[in-house]
């Protein structure tokens, strides 16, 4: 990832002692800069995409060991916020791997990205290994399970574009926001323990929170038209 | 059918996470099976998760480990099972959508409810340790709904006829969410019994984890 343009806008002004045309030649650089790294971010998770389809499609080792190189060590940081120092990290990282491989099937590029789709099988063998309460999922096979295609279900965005509005918009909060939203979502910390982690006070980080959803909303109803 | 009262974001984004006690969490799975609309929300919340675990520091991975994966990929390659067949049963035959007919164990015609007076019935449903509490609910036609007296806060999923609260008509699908603030006395339709999952009790630490918004932003 590259630097937020907010801070190379603060870089940018201390570097040219504020001057305006620095400024604006620096930030054309830096938006350039930040093109380039989200089309190469982009066509990189594309690529995971593919691996995934050619493990279902294949059974492809090397699309699968291309799968790992990139989503093991992210992984295992995951799942050490759950499990640190039970020694169990490495097998749920096995089970998650062995999962990826036996049900790559289900996934549907159309619907979710590989990281997405990879979240959830982690998330849901985290759970199976490191929670005590199981977490009971619908069944879309189920003759009770109401399908989109009735009235009432109507979509107008395919999932990818919903996805990728999502990554985005995610992209565009600061290195802070991004940091309280992820204690937030991943660790089953209430805000006195993240503020007391990050040394902040516990009002800053209600706010970086409440800023964060805030500009995904923001964000999400601008570019998908009023629907989200 | 077209449902008007949907689980707030908060729910959704706890959910997602995989951080929802497992009561919360059933009538929540329950209510995705009857809503495209909010699990069009939870794919939103899940690509949040995806995002965070692209931006995810990267661990250092032992030599072999990728081997040993293989290794035991190899071991369970026999025991692949194919993909279960769709039972072929009626839509709608069922009250009870998946999760919760395997909690209940089966749908409503053979569930052993306790009265509890007034012709008013409830079966609870076990949920392990959740701290949480999840019943099922009968309400006859045109009664009130019992006062559950709960602490925290209340989710009331409509299965099977309606009921009527503060001004608002809820029916299959909607979720009624309250708090231990709210002082409310629903009473069920007058065209048919009202069967309903009520969670009573849910912890309110997500809610400080995920803070309620002014709007919602997931589209519900």
């Amino acid at each position: 990832m590259g630097m937020k343009t907010s801070n190379v806008i603060r870089l940018a002004s201390m570097r040219s002692g504020f001057s305006r045309a620095g400024i604006l030649a620096e930030l054309g650089q830096a938006e350039m800069t930040e093109a380039e790294d989200s089309s190469a971010r982009s066509s990189e998770l594309d690529e995971m995409s593919a691996h995934l389809v050619a493990v279902a499609q294949e059974q492809d080792r090397e699309a699968f060991a291309a799968l790992f190189r990139y989503f093991a060590p992210r992984l295992k940081s995951y799942f050490r916020r759950y499990g640190e120092g039970d020694g169990r990290t490495d097998e749920v990282m096995q089970e998650t791997f062995a999962a990826i491989w036996t049900k790559a099937r289900q996934f549907d590029p159309s619907r979710a990205s590989a990281s997405t789709w990879i979240y959830t099988i982690a998330r849901n063998q985290r759970i199976d290994a490191f929670r005590r309460e199981r977490r009971p999922q619908f069944d879309p096979n189920d003759p009770a399970f109401v399908p989109e295609n009735v009235p009432g279900g109507e979509i107008s965005l395919t999932h990818r574009e919903r996805a990728e509005h999502v990554s985005e918009a995610m992209a565009e909060l600061s290195d802070e926001q991004r940091e309280v939203l992820r204690l937030a979502f991943f660790e089953e910390e209430p805000h006195e323990a993240i503020a007391r982690r990050l040394g902040l006070p516990i009002g800053t980080v209600k706010s970086r929170i409440r800023l964060a959803y805030g500009h995904l909303r923001t964000r999400l109803s601008k570019t998908a038209g009023g629907l989200l | 059918m077209t449902i008007k009262h949907h689980i707030g974001d908060d729910l959704v984004l706890a959910y997602a996470s995989g951080e929802l006690d497992e009561a919360t969490s059933l009538l929540v799975a329950t209510h995705m099976a009857l809503c495209p609309h909010c699990r069009q929300a939870l794919e939103l919340a899940e690509s949040i998760g995806g995002t965070l675990i692209e931006e995810e520091a990267e661990a250092e991975i032992a030599d072999g480990e990728l081997e040993a994966i293989f290794g035991r990929i190899e071991h369970t390659k026999d025991s692949a099972t194919p993909a279960p067949v769709p039972e072929r049963v009626r839509r709608g035959a069922y009250v009870l959508p998946q999760p919760l007919r395997d909690y209940a164990d089966g749908d409503v015609d053979g569930l052993r409810w306790r009265s509890l007076g007034g012709g008013v019935r409830h079966l609870p449903i076990d949920t392990g340790a959740s701290r949480a509490k999840a019943r099922l609910l009968y309400i006859p036609p045109a009664s009130k709904v019992p006062d559950h007296g709960h602490r925290g806060l209340e989710l009331t999923l409509v299965l099977a006829g309606s009921f009527y609260d503060d001004g608002a008509w809820f029916r299959r699908g909607d979720v009624e969410e309250a708090d231990a603030t709210v002082e409310h006395q629903p009473v069920a339709g007058p065209e048919e019994a009202c069967i309903c999952l009520a969670v009573t009790d849910a912890p309110l630490r997500f809610r400080s984890l995920i803070p309620r918004l002014a709007q919602p932003f997931l589209g519900i």
